[in-house]
């Protein structure tokens, strides 16, 4: 609507002034002087407080002078410009911050001892032990729990694109959204009173993997429904139009072309899946020494190592859990870019 | 064109998966600390099987130090001490998903020793005291690294919350000399249910009556002050804030440099945390219970200056009766390598303090007849 | 024909050629399949339809196995909670303290259902707008030399462990945001948001902080995947008439993409209401009601399970469970609303 009113102003809008280049870096330099100055009178302090006051005083009178120069709707683009520049800065930095100091601390004790042996017998002070039995741990946790979601989380998100009509698609489709919510902590609970009280399991790895495929399930499928959706019809009608039948349809067409998405969905589900320590800590017990078998014993997992040597209050603990930390992040990425490559092979291709 | 490279990739997982799997070994590596006791090694005898215990944080270190060494000449053995707080211990325990667990309070009688019992199903659950340990009231106030004095009257004052600045009157006074900053106290308490918690507002109820009102309790009564689990969350909570204050058992002071307070005793002299200080007081509790009950009572009244009064005792709680068959000799040779001279020798380097020798031959007895 | 990067970017501005969005059905119409997927012969037979009935079975019962899962979780947590519920002797709803397993036992979550909403709502009241700006920056603002970065670098945001953002909360960000927080205090104090007893750290806002930080990437992906499927045509066409990019955005970007932010936003909460770890290591938790977000204190439903699950006996656990379920309801609640808004959109874009 306001496009249409608004193109009537674009004849004016080409001949009408543009802020030139050395104009904005002349205000770039204003701020921060002005910064400066304020900074120098009032208490204010700190070198994050001069780079965020600089920035908003930068957007301030850029945008004023824009929308004296150039015009509102000039003046209201570099405005959202410099936003979606500054938000892009906000959304990097605590990135670099995190990453930074994982890095920095992680590597304290980080070795090729510490990753292929545990910590069977070596006390908290101790300088020796490793993380091998956590590596494993984890491994077999994520991908049991991968194994059992993945495939099932697909063929409801198949079921709810494809297939579903009217209620009882709706009703999954809402209830898929109410799991999302469920906190990793009570579905940990929910196994270990299941599994583990009530039908007198053992702490072991398998339990842990259930939990995990609880918290995944949601966020697979939503994110497939969600690439799935977004496919375009024509190509499901061509497919009909064709004579191609409708299974063949979905698993040889529509699937293939929404793959990368789904793809990107499975690795968030697996990479928030990773790093959830609460369920576990129900379910897994934990272990210092190597347990290979998921399905019986207690079994040990990285971030519940992480969350157990972060809470000692002793220098050489925390080192192994920033290092434990940096390996969780690493084998993380890891399986990103792994998932890319496949999603690469894996398209549609002609 | 797809396949031949969906089985490269399949094959590199494959091959990855192979040298995972194949690399690791199942010990600490390196060259790790040497023991403090060589010897004892000779006290140790060696089982197989794996162990599950957990339990109370105020022995998590003597625990570690047994397990490294035992694990250290057993290598068919695996022995996993969880933590998590006495509560905790106890109630996973009376689950039957550990096989023994560390608690600072002996069993409730009534419902939880009930509870605990059937888990046993063939005989009674029994406390077996183990590990003692002094319960250090550390702080963190900046220029003060000596031990203040603290009575048990400004103690419960401080953490009930009528306290509230360092360089109050009250706590000059037993510190003449001591140049107290005007920093705001900020007490740290234990979140979880706490054997440390128990002992602590045991003592403060026994020897502080008038100040401290909120009973003794494994779970923290008090208003105010911040919350943290597990003994090394109080001590990091401590380490980490200026005018903090909390109390956890001595090792976790030692290990990360906390310095802690004399306490007063009932008579109101301050009694300074030392090993003798410690083993003194707890050479003076008695134990009321007959048959295989090794139950402790403390003695809060004393007026000896030589007795530092903010103790506990780490119980392992454990069936008489009715272990695992596959279990039972590893839990015997443990337990009995713990509570042997050699293995409560180990103590003394943790910051914990070993058992009266008389109370030690009741404990080893009460192990050798675990069935 | 060359396949689309997965998760990056068409950037281009309108001058360079059309890169990803709409290429599949063109590729696609223009090439016919290979011969051999025609089917020959009668178009009812049975082995024809026996693959689709079959595949229609399989996709339906595990849409049915999905609620049968969902409904077990249900009964038996609320076959859980009841004995629990029954126990307590003062009010579930308006109790502040926890104390299941005392005689008599008394819990409440009002203050861990308080907890939960603020920390979460103040959480996506930083991240969303940092989200969706970043979603724009990477899909249409940035040039594809650094989108890709830019794109890489937010989602490796989320592959950073929940336990990890603990950490670093504790270590980094409560040291850090003292300063702010009595800057906070000082001038805007006189908000009852701001007020404080002049301790500082281990907040409420520092909790919000550390869930902000996490839910960004969830938001950002979600928005970003929808934001570069933006029909070409509608941009080319905002383009045509002389549109600022702001505008091109506004009219033709934001709302087809407004669902994806939308369920992206839905699951960004669902991330921070349920957050344990982090926020059990960044906030000393006690059981009190309190706006002060910049003093220590305040719990989450999440967190005080976390904190309390080991040493729960039975009637423990069934209060722990029953708080459990009300964080459940309170993502109902969102979830329905947030539907409401939104209004489920049919199946594909505009092709």
């Amino acid at each position: 609507m306001t496009l249409a009113g608004e193109a009537s102003t674009v004849g004016s809008a080409l001949i009408r002034a543009r802020l030139s280049r050395w104009s904005i870096a002349a205000i770039a330099a204003g701020a921060i002087a002005v910064t400066g100055i304020l900074f120098a009178t009032t208490p204010m302090q700190g070198q994050v407080g001069f780079l965020l006051v600089a920035a908003a005083v930068f957007v301030v009178a850029q945008t004023t002078a824009s929308a004296v120069v150039e015009g509102r709707r000039r003046a209201k683009d570099r405005l959202v410009t410099s936003l979606v520049v500054a938000c892009s800065c906000a959304a990097v930095l605590p990135l670099v911050a995190v990453l930074g100091v994982t890095i920095i601390k992680g590597t304290v004790v980080l070795s090729g001892s510490f990753l292929t042996h545990t910590m069977r017998g070596v006390a908290e002070q101790d300088a020796n032990g490793g993380i091998y039995q956590a590596i494993i741990g984890t491994l077999e946790q994520v991908g049991l729990a991968a194994l059992m979601a993945v495939p099932f989380g697909l063929l409801v998100a198949i079921y709810l694109v494809e297939y579903s009509s009217g209620r009882l698609g709706r009703v999954v489709s809402f209830f898929v959204d109410v799991m999302t919510g469920l906190p990793s902590i009570v579905a940990g609970l929910f196994i270990f009173a299941l599994w583990i009280l009530a039908l007198g399991q053992s702490f072991s790895g398998f339990a842990g993997s259930m939990a995990l495929t609880i918290l995944m399930l949601p966020t697979v499928v939503r994110s497939a429904e969600e690439m799935l959706k977004i496919v375009p019809d024509s190509l499901r009608e061509g497919s009909y139009a064709l004579g191609i039948q409708k299974w063949v349809t979905v698993v040889r067409i529509v699937l293939p072309s929404a793959l990368a998405g789904i793809v990107t969905g499975v690795m968030l589900a697996i990479a928030r899946v990773t790093g959830e320590t609460a369920p576990l800590l129900v379910t897994v017990f934990g272990n210092p020494a190597l347990n290979f078998n998921p399905f019986s014993g207690a079994q040990a997992s990285l971030p519940l190592f992480v969350f157990g040597e972060a809470g000692l209050p002793n220098e050489t603990a925390i080192n192994r859990a920033w290092a434990a930390a940096l390996v969780l992040i690493l084998i993380v990425l890891f399986l990103n870019i792994f998932a890319r490559i496949l999603a690469r092979f894996a398209s549609v291709r002609s | 064109m797809k396949l031949p490279r969906h089985r490269a990739v399949l094959g590199l997982l494959a091959g990855s998966g192979l040298l995972i799997t194949a690399c690791g070994s199942d010990t600490g590596g390196g060259v790790g600390s040497p023991s403090t006791n060589p010897g004892g090694a000779v006290a140790i005898t060696c089982s197989s099987g794996s162990l599950t215990a957990a339990g109370s944080t105020a022995q998590q270190n003597a625990v570690a130090q047994w397990i490294k060494d035992y694990l250290n000449k057993c290598s068919a053995a695996n022995i996993n001490y969880g933590g998590g707080g006495s509560g905790q211990g106890v109630q996973q325990f009376t689950d039957g998903k550990i096989d023994f667990a560390g608690s600072d309070f002996p069993l409730a009688a009534g419902t939880e020793q009930q509870a605990a019992d059937a888990r046993c199903k063939t005989g009674p659950a029994v406390n077996i005291p183990m590990v003692g340990g002094p319960i250090a009231i550390g702080y963190n106030v900046p220029g003060v690294t000596k031990a203040l004095n603290l009575s048990s009257s400004n103690l419960a004052k401080i953490f009930s919350g009528k306290i509230t600045n360092w360089n109050d009157a009250a706590i000059a006074q037993d510190n003449p000399g001591t140049q107290l900053p005007s920093l705001g106290i900020q007490t740290f308490h234990r979140s979880d249910g706490s054997g440390t918690t128990y002992n602590f507002t045991n003592y403060l109820s026994n020897d502080a009556k008038a100040d401290w009102t909120f009973g003794t309790n494994k779970n923290w009564a008090a208003p105010g002050g911040q919350g943290a689990k597990g003994s090394q969350g109080v001590a990091q909570g401590v380490k980490s804030t200026s005018g903090g204050i909390g109390y956890f058992e001595l090792s976790f002071a030692t290990q990360s440099q906390i310095p802690y307070a004399a306490v007063g005793n009932a008579e109101g002299k301050f009694v300074p945390l030392t090993q003798d200080n410690a083993v003194n007081f707890l050479s003076k509790a008695n134990v009321p219970g007959t048959g295989g009950d090794l139950k402790l009572q403390f003695d809060y009244a004393t007026t000896d200056a030589t007795a530092y009064p903010n103790l506990l005792v780490t119980y392992e709680i454990v069936c008489s009766k009715g272990n695992a068959p596959d279990k039972l000799p590893l839990l015997k040779n443990f337990l009995g390598y713990a509570a042997s001279p050699a293995g409560q020798q180990e103590l003394t380097g943790q910051g914990s303090i070993p058992l009266p020798d008389n109370l030690q031959n009741q404990v080893r007895q009460a192990v050798g007849s675990l069935g | 024909m060359d396949e689309p990067e997965p998760t990056t970017v068409s950037m281009a501005p309108p001058a360079n050629a059309p890169e990803t969005g709409g290429v599949h059905a063109s590729s696609l119409v223009a090439q016919p399949p290979a011969p051999r997927m025609l089917p020959s012969g009668d178009l009812s037979r049975p082995a024809r339809r026996r693959g689709d009935a079959i595949f229609r079975m399989l996709a339906q019962g595990s849409g049915a196995l999905l609620l049968v899962i969902m409904a077990a979780i249900a009964v038996f947590l609320v076959l859980q909670a009841i004995p629990a519920l029954k126990a307590d002797t003062t009010s579930f709803l308006t109790t502040l303290g926890w104390a299941p397993d005392a005689t008599p036992s008394s819990f409440g979550i009002a203050s861990l259902a308080f907890g939960s909403v603020l920390t979460s709502l103040l959480a996506l009241l930083i991240s969303v707008p940092v989200a969706v700006g970043v979603a724009l920056a990477t899909s249409h603002y940035a040039p594809r030399w650094l989108a890709r970065p830019l794109a890489y670098v937010v989602d490796l945001l989320a592959a950073v462990p929940s336990v990890v953002f603990g950490l670093w909360g504790l270590m980094y960000l409560v040291p850090i945001i003292i300063g702010p927080s009595s800057f906070l205090n000082h001038y805007l104090g006189f908000i009852p948001l701001f007020a404080s007893n002049g301790t500082y750290g281990k907040s409420i806002f520092a909790a919000s902080l550390v869930l902000a930080v996490m839910a960004i990437p969830i938001v950002a992906a979600i928005s970003r995947e929808v934001f570069i499927r933006t029909p070409r045509d509608q941009i080319e066409a905002a383009w045509a008439i002389g549109a600022t990019k702001w505008e091109m955005i506004r009219t033709a970007v934001l709302p087809y993409g407004r669902s994806g932010v939308i369920s992206g936003t839905v699951l960004g909460f669902g991330r921070a209401v349920g957050e344990t770890i982090a926020v059990a290591l960044v906030l000393s938790a006690n059981y009190e009601i309190s706006f002060h977000i910049l003093e220590p204190g305040g719990n989450t439903i999440a967190a005080n399970i976390a904190n309390r699950y080991g040493e729960a006996a039975a009637v423990g656990r069934g209060a722990l469970i029953a708080s459990g379920l009300v964080l459940f309801i309170i993502t109902l609640v969102v979830n329905f609303g947030a539907r409401a808004i939104v209004g489920r959109s049919g199946r594909g874009g505009a092709s």
